[in-house]
């Protein structure tokens, strides 16, 4: 069974190895500064930990702020970190690219910056992946519906919950005014 | 003598669209090859075209509503991916599956890889240059197995059979007459492929020393599945970090040598073998009782995050999702397998023929669906 490394313990060992770059502990997640993160994940890839292989690579949009997450895994001792970095610069986001300790990093990064429009320095391919050039704004960010043109910001709800945001019960939506004429 | 003709003859790279449409890209994979000669200089791919946003969609619909989009991210593997999805839910709000219900997840997640792999060394052997014959040969147990999964869950590839807390239905009575004939006949099946693969000169001329990439390279390129384990690392999921009830059957984990596009293949071939032989350990101890847990539809797990991976027949298999305590999750994040497995590609291909590239994208095994999503 993989162990899930406790964060606290390697904040410990990191901020000991690289001062200054442990941001706090939101458990199961270490988080590091955004300009200690290529130090830290250097410590993390060394010998001490073997964190060598980049599982996955994402983010998360919070609205006033951009999350990265980083599961790293030692092949070899069979332990899994969840490191995370915080990029609060919302209009436009900056992150050190990993694609020099992880080759592995290179498509998952092209993608995120895709997806949230978040730039990653030192990345040598930063263009987009399933998007074309000029695609107007960057979908998984959260104001992404509020585009023109947009659809819907989703269900606020379920329908027995019951309050004014609640998702209309089937049968029961206002009809319409136009619409009830068409098959 | 005529030195002028020993001189290099120069030429001028041509570039070479490999798809989106093309038998042997699997899909609608692009793929920009520049040529010298017959040698590629440069591979880059350019992919989007089976891009459905599905994360963003998964963000408007509840945790239940969402299993149906896991179908359809690899369509060749439904199963896993419903299960890797059902697994990261229950992390996510703390709900435990029933025995029967992990037992028959296993059942059918082993079926699943026996198709996928039956799909992935067809087309892998077609790619080498042996026509059609040994893909219909593979093809036949996986109608069977698709059979297995109509008369369970209604739908041969969408299946949507696994739910949070278990799985949908029981299987009916029919289907286990059915799993056993095809269990017995399976073993002879398998010799029956090796006999027409393993040796086979065309697949060993096309595919032996072609693509190769190392161990290091395969570990820091993030590779997973058959890929990693074609370079010799024993890394399986169901071995390294045991979901369901892995831990309570016995297998081996093939691994290759050279790391080459045919030490995939034996891989993949091998890895057939040995979920044969779980199933039989499935269909002797699977227990009676309940296959899904008490699980609300309207479910609202407490704000968290959880990462629930599974070994998919393409490699690990990740879903990263995280709850705000709404509806419906704030991010639904797939680590998809066969767009990781990607990044190797440049490497694979640069330096070798046109015709290698394709044996080697061959080997990756590939499904759109999973790299667009």
């Amino acid at each position: 069974m993989t162990l899930l490394l406790n964060p606290q313990a390697v904040a410990d060992q990191l901020s000991a190895a690289v001062p200054g770059s442990v941001r706090g502990v939101e458990p199961p997640a270490l988080v590091v500064e955004v300009d200690g993160l290529l130090e830290a994940v250097r410590f993390l890839a060394g010998d001490t930990l073997d964190l060598s292989f980049l599982a996955s690579l994402t983010a998360v949009d919070w609205e006033s702020h951009f999350e990265l997450v980083y599961h790293l895994q030692s092949l070899d001792r069979n332990h899994l970190l969840t490191l995370k970095t915080m990029v609060d610069d919302h209009a436009a986001p900056l992150v050190p690219s990993l694609t020099g300790e992880f080759h592995g990093a290179h498509l998952q990064e092209r993608e995120v910056f895709d997806l949230f429009g978040i730039r990653f320095e030192g990345h040598s391919d930063m263009r987009r992946m399933f998007l074309w050039e000029g695609f107007p704004g960057y979908p998984l960010r959260k104001d992404f519906l509020g585009l023109p043109g947009a659809l819907s910001a989703g269900l606020p709800g379920f329908p027995h919950e019951g309050g004014e945001n609640a998702w209309p019960v089937p049968g029961t939506a206002p009809v319409i005014p136009g619409d009830a004429g068409r098959d | 003598m005529a030195t002028e003709t020993t001189k290099r003859i120069q030429s001028e790279p041509v570039i070479v669209n490999l798809g989106p449409q093309h038998p042997s890209t699997h899909g609608v994979f692009r793929l920009k090859i520049t040529l010298d000669g017959e040698i590629v200089q440069d591979a880059d791919m350019l992919i989007g075209y089976l891009h459905r946003s599905m994360e963003k969609l998964a963000e408007e619909r509840t945790f239940t509503q969402n299993i149906p989009f896991t179908d359809r991210i690899d369509y060749l593997a439904a199963m896993s991916n419903n299960l890797a999805y059902c697994l990261a839910v229950e992390k996510l709000a703390g709900i435990e599956v029933p025995p029967r219900g992990q037992w028959i997840r296993v059942l059918f997640a082993e079926l699943q890889r026996i198709a996928s792999h039956a799909m992935a060394n067809g087309t892998f052997v077609n790619d080498c240059g042996a026509w059609q014959t040994p893909l219909m040969y593979m093809f036949r147990e996986r109608e069977k197995i698709l059979d297995l999964f109509e008369m369970t869950c209604g739908a041969r590839l969408t299946t949507n059979y696994m739910r949070i807390g278990g799985v949908a239905f029981d299987p009916p009575p029919e289907m286990w007459p059915a799993l056993y004939n095809l269990l017995d006949e399976m073993a002879e099946r398998i010799d029956e492929y090796a006999a027409l693969t393993v040796d086979n000169e065309i697949v060993l001329a096309r595919s032996k020393g072609v693509g190769v990439i190392s161990p290091e390279a395969a570990i820091n390129a993030s590779l997973s599945g058959p890929l990693l384990r074609g370079s010799g690392v024993p890394w399986d999921l169901r071995k390294a970090d045991p979901y369901c009830v892995y831990d309570q059957v016995d297998f081996d984990v093939p691994v290759g040598r050279n790391g080459d596009c045919y030490d995939r293949f034996r891989v993949r071939l091998e890895e057939v073998r040995q979920s044969v032989h779980i199933l039989n350990q499935v269909v002797e101890r699977i227990p009676s009782g309940p296959w899904c847990a008490e699980v609300p539809l309207h479910l609202r797990p407490h704000a968290a995050e959880a990462y629930g991976r599974v070994e998919s027949p393409r490699g690990e298999l990740g879903f990263y999702v995280v709850s705000d305590g709404g509806p419906t999750p704030w991010r639904f994040h797939c680590r998809a397998p066969s767009l990781i497995n990607l990044t190797a590609l440049k490497e694979m291909t640069v330096g070798r023929s046109l015709a290698d590239a394709i044996v080697t994208l061959g080997s990756i095994d590939i499904v759109v669906g999973e790299i667009d999503r």
